[in-house]
């Protein structure tokens, strides 16, 4: 996120930044999903489920991971932004040539 | 002619915008240039281009009078006086809502072409019916829209609904700017609209007092030699739709002396 001298001073001093970033903050947001044209509901349990398959390989730190839509010029994307605290122990699946 | 009349809508998805202040003020400022233009009223439940170019009083027949042929296309259409390039076709009773459909729109527009370079189409406020019809009318677009979240928003809607009719160019015209609030961050930026929106933008139009002036004359602001800034960006607006390069400046970073220097220090990314 860029920062403005405007910005640093703000925060320094405890005053509430600029409306116009917040303004812009929001609204990407909402375009996104706007665009996308997602419910909600629907989204929410994408969210659930892309979580859960990646838990299986690798342990998550759910405190700090978020799945969003972003976008830019007019093309939106689905991003995931997953910590991982440690990959998990699994076997590899036994292949046919192995067996 | 009639292969190169060009069939523009003016639209923004959100009302009260100033999408019938930008196509009249258009009209008149194209009328000038010698353009044969005509502006259309396709806002047929809360109609109001008549009453900002002034003509209110001098409509006897409307789009709807044409449609059904109680009379010729001539005797709708009403001749601005002091811009005799200029003429308005009214939209009709707002009960043609119920049965107008995308295809009468094309009837009256194909009507036009043989007498005019340009057809401003003014859309209603939405995303229903009313907007589809304008929109089966027209080839290109001008997306009216001004600095807040709301109209963006709306905006945006209007323009995925422009791209996926095939409609272009689409370009932007901001309006509403204060620059003084763009200066200090309070307002959204020209080219975070822009970003946001990623289209070409047409024109800048500052908040200027005088265009409640002239609405309530019913006085274009670009009829009569007004130098006041909305006029003079409405003027380049026309010029830039034929064609001319004009640059556009960016009224927030145009400001002179200390505090506007100061502004811009203020506002310069720092990482």
């Amino acid at each position: 996120m860029a920062m403005t001298l405007r910005d640093a001073i703000n925060k320094l001093l405890g005053r509430q930044s600029p409306s116009a970033s917040t303004a812009r903050q929001r609204l990407q947001l909402v375009l996104a999903h706007d665009r996308s044209d997602l419910n909600p509901e629907l989204l929410h349990q994408m969210r659930l489920e892309i979580l859960e398959v990646v838990s299986r390989y690798v342990e998550l730190d759910f405190e700090e991971g978020d799945v969003s839509l972003a976008t830019e010029d007019r093309v939106t994307a689905l991003v995931a932004n997953l910590p991982i605290k440690r990959a998990r122990d699994i076997p590899l699946p036994a292949t046919p040539a192995q067996a | 002619m009639s292969a190169q009349t060009r069939y523009i809508l003016i639209c923004s998805g959100k009302g009260g915008v100033g999408k019938t202040t930008l196509t009249a003020n258009l009209g008149i400022a194209l009328a000038k240039q010698g353009v044969k233009t005509a502006v259309l009223d396709a806002d047929f439940g809360l109609r109001n281009l008549d009453l900002l170019l002034g003509l209110e009083n001098r409509i006897v027949y409307t789009a709807q009078d044409v449609l059904s042929e109680s009379c010729r296309l001539e005797q709708a259409l009403v001749k601005h006086k002091q811009e005799p390039n200029l003429a308005l076709l009214p939209a009709g009773n707002p009960r043609m809502l119920e049965w107008l459909k995308p295809d009468d729109m094309k009837r009256i527009t194909a009507l036009l072409a043989d007498l005019f370079d340009v057809v401003l189409i003014d859309c209603p406020a939405g995303i229903e019916d009313g907007f589809k019809n304008a929109v089966a009318a027209a080839q290109e677009a001008i997306v009216v829209t001004t600095p807040e979240v709301s109209a963006v928003r709306d905006a945006d809607r209007v323009i995925g609904l422009l791209n996926s009719e095939g409609i272009k160019p689409i370009q932007l015209v901001l309006n509403r700017v204060r620059p003084k609030m763009m200066a200090s961050q309070e307002m959204l930026g020209v080219s975070d609209v822009t970003d946001i929106l990623a289209l070409p933008l047409l024109g800048l139009v500052v908040e200027d007092e005088q265009v409640i002036v002239s609405t309530n004359r019913g006085e274009p602001l670009t009829l009569n030699g007004s130098a006041s800034p909305a006029a003079l960006a409405y003027h380049n607006v026309a010029r830039r739709l034929q064609g001319e390069d004009i640059p556009l400046i960016d009224p927030s970073k145009e400001r002179q002396g200390f505090r506007a220097k100061l502004s811009r220090l203020m506002n310069t990314k720092i990482f």
